[in-house]
């Protein structure tokens, strides 16, 4: 089933991407293709298997809780689009 | 100094430990050959003559001294999705383009602290989203063997620096194939270790239950060489497993007799090429004639794998390039004081249409109402993925596939349908679900492009592998083929 041009504008707006009036219809065509191929999941018994997350089978790796030196300030602002003294400077996040 | 840069990682150090030749030396043959070749192959994003001489003056004293090991002074280039100090580092993505990592990966300090030189990083596709180099935001890369067509992806510039000689190996990495395809269209050997051999620390993230990084190079030897070097547990990954350090070219060398492999039906799909299929039987007749019993095995559940990848890989990568809002680092949208608009257009702008198209997808397949139906379902499928390679590892040692269906396609061939590019993954997709090595090895020509023969094989049987590989490559001259350019 094809997505609609909503469903297209919904997933773009979760996914914060804003989108051209061409991406729109261009995205929802080939992901109606793309989601018509994982049809064939549904041929799958899975009512009793199973989900696999990752195949290593590691599980709540813990490890010493050691004080180390992490990156300093300037290091970690280094690649900031936009600093004030020692922070990130963003746009405002609370309406007036 | 005659071609330097053709050297194996054994020759190299041979020559180099006995001062027949120096690092620097070394190291400027490959500059050279970068120098005559890369207009055409444009496999490198940046080159760094300066650090790569500096740092083989470094491997010159080490040697000097009698230090180091088998890499010491040899010439790499990394792929531009793992994170190099001072050196940008930009996944061939607009986002990243002029992000300069503040530290190293694992895997870079683990080559630089053995000697290595590093020669520049490699073209990727975007985000390592891709398998034609295509979607690099910079420009694609060729292949060697035909400059009208891709080296495959998404290392295709590891793969095609090492195939014509810019480079003595590379470091990729292999989320769905992105080692071992390229490594098949470029005629080289790629290896995708186990999941949780290889530190991921400082390889930026694509999907991340799947993601590993691997070795290429022009012969079985100098992956098993690389993957001495950058295997091990890093307390600093999680999902690296610590196992006894091994070294993988011990089994190099001995006899494959007795091996049991078996050939997947399934693997030999529909639009496969003729000349694909022809090289593969006769690869399996060679590793018969050297004593390896070969087996008809059957994976049922191969086919559900592509649709598995694509729920899976895509949801993870829709929740690693969140990281991309324009505040911490990479591409930020200023032209606008409202967050919400900054954030959309930073993404819109950072990201091109595969990056894009992946997030939908995996924003899609996560969302409320969908969840179960897309990503609660590919999971359960990944579980009988992997069961079925655990019940046919029950009766053979490794599995012999072709690597690809297809040789080496030409350029905007297959950008219109993304679907159509998907199907190319489709022999290598399933070893990533399972999180299993593989390893591509050259099996011949089709047409004048190479064939890869893809041996997969159970969690950490790499030695088995390598093996395997190498007693191959050994009785056949695949291998030691170069490209006219």
């Amino acid at each position: 089933m094809p997505l609609e041009r909503s469903e297209v504008e919904h997933i773009a707006s979760l996914a914060r991407i804003g989108l051209t009036e061409e991406e729109v219809e261009m995205f929802g065509e080939q992901l109606s293709n793309i989601l018509e191929q994982f049809e064939v999941l549904n041929e799958l018994d899975t009512s009793d298997v199973t989900p696999t997350g990752h195949a290593s089978g590691l599980q709540s790796v813990m490890r010493e809780d050691l004080a180390e030196d992490s990156l300093d300030h300037e290091d970690v602002l280094k690649n900031a689009p936009r600093r004030e003294g020692e922070f990130f400077r963003v746009n405002a996040v609370l309406e007036e | 100094m005659p071609e330097l840069n053709w050297l194996s990682i054994k020759e190299a150090h041979d020559q180099l430990a006995s001062k027949q030749i120096s690092s620097v030396e070394l190291t400027q043959s490959c500059l050279d050959r970068i120098d005559a070749v890369e207009d055409q192959i444009q496999s490198f994003l940046a080159i760094t003559p300066e650090i790569a001489l500096a740092q083989a003056a470094v491997a010159d004293r080490m040697l000097a001294a009698g230090e180091g090991g088998p890499l010491t002074g040899v010439p790499v280039q990394i792929k531009d999705v793992m994170c190099t100090e001072g050196v940008p580092t930009t996944c061939a993505s607009r986002m990243l383009e002029n992000f300069v990592p503040v530290y190293n990966a694992t895997v870079v300090d683990k080559l630089i602290n053995q000697g290595a030189v590093m020669l520049g990083k490699g073209n990727m596709d975007e985000f390592a989203m891709g398998s034609s180099c295509e979607n690099s935001a910079f420009h694609p890369t060729r292949n060697p063997w035909d400059l009208d067509r891709v080296p495959g992806g998404s290392s295709g510039g590891a793969a095609a620096s090492v195939a014509s000689g810019e480079t003595i190996f590379a470091l990729g990495s292999d989320t769905g194939g992105s080692v071992r395809q390229p490594a098949s269209l470029c005629g080289v050997v790629g290896l995708k270790p186990t999941y949780g051999m290889v530190s991921r620390y400082g390889l930026i993230a694509f999907a991340s239950s799947l993601d590993q990084i691997g070795p290429v190079g022009r012969s079985v030897q100098d992956c098993a060489l690389v993957l001495n070097a950058i295997a091990g547990h890093d307390p600093r990954d999680a999902t690296s497993v610590a196992r006894e350090p091994q070294d993988y070219t011990a089994t190099l060398g001995q006899d494959i007799k007795g091996l049991r492999l078996g050939v997947p039906e399934e693997y030999f799909v529909d639009g496969m090429e003729p000349g694909t299929r022809k090289a593969i039987d006769e690869a399996l007749a060679k590793l018969e004639s050297l004593g390896a019993t070969i087996k008809p095995v059957s994976l049922p559940t191969t086919r559900y794998a592509l649709a598995c990848y694509y729920i899976i890989a895509p949801s993870e990568c829709s929740a690693n390039l969140a990281r991309y809002d324009g505040v911490k680092y990479g591409y930020s949208y200023q032209e606008t004081n409202d967050m919400w608009e900054a954030l959309e257009k930073t993404r819109e702008y950072g990201f091109g249409p595969e990056a894009t198209r992946r997030v939908m997808l995996g924003t899609y397949a996560l969302s409320s109402g969908y969840y179960d139906a897309y990503y609660l379902k590919a999971q359960q499928a990944r579980t009988l993925i992997r069961q079925d390679f655990d019940r046919v590892f029950q009766e053979v040692d490794a599995l012999v596939t072709p690597t690809s269906p297809v040789t080496a396609f030409k350029i905007g061939e297959k950008t219109g349908d993304p679907v159509q590019m998907y199907l190319i993954d489709v022999c290598t997709l399933p070893v990533n679900i399972a999180g299993l090595p593989g390893l591509s090895v050259p099996c011949g020509f089709s047409d004048g492009l190479p064939v890869g023969m893809q041996l997969i094989g159970p969690h950490f049987s790499e030695d088995t592998l390598l093996r395997t590989a190498h007693a191959y490559e050994a009785a056949t001259e695949w291998s030691s083929a170069r490209p006219t350019l």
